[in-house]
């Protein structure tokens, strides 16, 4: 927020009722947007609705094994990503400079791997996981395909983190005689604790959003996954599928929108509180 | 050899084998094409009179065209209220007002653009069918993709705005600029790069985005002007039918995934360019 002087002329009223105009649109615009889907997603959302079955192609029933299926996703991706990304986040931060070729060549291939389109990193995920590899339609080929959507934003919040750390830390360390191993694993890690869990956040919030990379990797099958090999369709799937290929689905994927909406608020929220008290820290 | 030397290259490994699927991905995409580029002859993609893939007819440039249209309508909208919106929070609204507005902003960035589009097929088809059938529609792309990279371009503005010069904004004050010269001529130009370089970023993003222009857009191959007509992007293109797709078909899905990546890399190159063109001068 940056206060300016408030003298007034014609073009600086043009400005700002058009800024305002805008603003309020988008306002308008969110809470018709929230207001729609709370209004219509509460009628079917209950206990019940969490905890059953979906019958009759969705359109009745629940939407227990979308979120299992979800959930095994997630935990799969995350603990493919997280591992990799603090690898790939150390090694950028602490053993690289700018001028190193294989530092810039994996910086430039994070850009573009941030910047796949999803549908061509689910036909990747198609070729390779699914066939390639044999996994066939199912959530450990869908969780693979996530990991390398997420990895990139993972990777670079991680090294933001390292590199905000102060640099007395490692002077500390090496004047101390402590070795690079100790440096990172007892000083620099803990310290980058709570960058780490944001990271964590922010790849479980990309990844929960996901649904063209899903279609051909982890499919839509709609029954309750018994292994990772099983196919399973994510909540994201879920309303798609409802909403493109079921008529008369609309009930049940205003609900399950309700509940992905209300799980990405809840990663939003807890996201926003670790920020500030990362800020906290370093301020201290 | 050393635990600190082993440490070094098993980091070293773990970083290559992160970005390794990049170029998996290309790999694919290339190796897949390249079965329709020797057999097919690079005209059939312009001049056939068709999309039957099925039948030997490949006619991809009015999938491409769609795929422009829709990402440069967004573009158009977006940019505009993005920026004007980003102005209302740094400078003119009181910050009871810009706090809650840039949360606000920040929850819709996180919004998956499935629910957009759901929301999409409820309520702007509906709305655009009153006007003229059969609402799903280019215009319908166009505003529910405007309302997935709005956010987005706001929280880049925002950012631009803030990151200017401190000093050359108290000499502006001290001048007695008025607000309205301020920002046009000093906090216009200081953000123009940053600006620039996350537009062209987010036309990437709207160029890749499958699935909510997929819902609302009507799917149909045509050539056309018209933005109450449907149409059909290349991400959705490779959306619809890579699950039946066989052979040459498939292998035309992979050039489309080829086409859009390389795009995609185009405008990262530009953009980066651009940051580094900023850095020098």
């Amino acid at each position: 927020m940056i206060i300016l002087p408030t003298n007034r002329n014609l073009a600086d009223q043009v400005l700002k009722f058009s800024s305002w105009f805008c603003g309020l649109l988008i306002i308008g615009f969110f809470c018709y947007l929230f207001i729609d889907i709370i209004w219509h997603g509460i009628e079917r959302l209950s206990l019940n609705f969490l905890i059953s079955d979906p019958a009759n192609a969705g359109r009745q029933g629940g939407i227990a094994p979308m979120l299992v299926s979800t959930l095994l996703l997630l935990i799969i991706c995350i603990s493919i990503a997280l591992p990799l990304g603090i690898a790939c986040a150390i090694y950028l931060a602490e053993y690289t400079n700018e001028h190193m070729w294989f530092a810039k060549f994996i910086r430039h291939s994070l850009a573009m791997l941030a910047s796949v389109p999803s549908i061509v990193m689910g036909m990747f995920g198609y070729a390779f996981f699914v066939i390639a590899l044999n996994f066939g339609f199912s959530i450990l080929s869908g969780a693979l395909t996530l990991a390398c959507m997420v990895l990139p934003f993972i990777i670079r919040s991680i090294e933001d983190t390292l590199r905000n750390i102060p640099q007395i830390h490692r002077l500390n360390a090496s004047a101390l005689g402590l070795s690079k191993w100790r440096c990172i694993f007892q000083i620099l890690l803990p310290m980058a604790g709570h960058g780490i869990l944001l990271a964590l956040v922010l790849g479980i919030g990309r990844a929960m959003a996901e649904t063209a990379a899903l279609l051909y990797t982890a499919g839509y099958v709609t029954r309750m996954p018994d292994t990772v090999f099983d196919s399973g369709r994510s909540l994201s799937v879920h309303i798609f599928d409802l909403s493109m290929n079921v008529p008369g689905g609309e009930p049940s994927a205003y609900s399950s929108a309700l509940v992905l909406v209300i799980l990405l608020l809840l990663i939003n929220a807890s996201t926003h509180w670790m920020a500030k008290k990362i800020r906290h820290r370093s301020n201290k | 050899m050393s635990r600190d030397k082993a440490l070094h290259y098993s980091l070293k490994f773990l970083a290559g084998l992160s970005v390794s699927s990049l170029l998996f991905i290309i790999f694919y995409l290339v190796s897949e094409s390249s079965i329709i580029l020797q057999e097919v002859s690079p005209t059939h993609f312009l001049f056939d009179n068709n999309w039957h893939p099925t039948e030997g007819e490949f006619l991809i440039l009015p999938i491409v065209l769609g795929s422009v249209f829709i990402a440069f309508g967004a573009m158009v909208l977006s940019i505009p209220l993005g920026i004007l919106s980003a102005i209302l929070c740094q400078f003119y609204a009181p910050v009871w007002f810009s706090k809650p507005y840039e949360r606000i902003i920040e929850i819709l960035s996180g919004i998956p653009s499935v629910v957009f589009g759901f929301w999409g097929v409820i309520i702007i088809v509906p709305l655009l069918a009153q006007i003229e059938a059969p609402g799903t529609s280019m215009l319908a792309g166009i505003l529910v993709l405007t309302f997935i990279i709005m956010p987005p371009i706001v929280l880049i503005a925002n950012n631009a705005f803030i990151n200017i010069d401190k000093i050359q904004l108290q000499n502006a004050m001290a001048l007695g600029m008025s607000r309205f010269s301020i920002i046009r001529y000093i906090i216009f130009p200081n953000a123009k790069r940053g600006l620039l370089t996350g537009m062209i970023l987010q036309s990437g993003r709207a160029i890749g985005e499958t699935l909510a222009v997929l819902m609302v857009c009507g799917n149909v191959v045509q050539f056309t002007g018209n933005i109450f007509d449907p149409i059909r992007t290349l991400t959705s293109n490779i959306a619809l039918e890579m699950a039946y797709a066989m052979d040459l078909h498939r292998s035309a899905l992979f050039l489309s995934g080829l086409i859009l990546m390389i795009v995609v890399l185009v405008l990262i190159l530009l953009s980066e360019k651009l940051e580094t063109s900023t850095k020098s001068s």
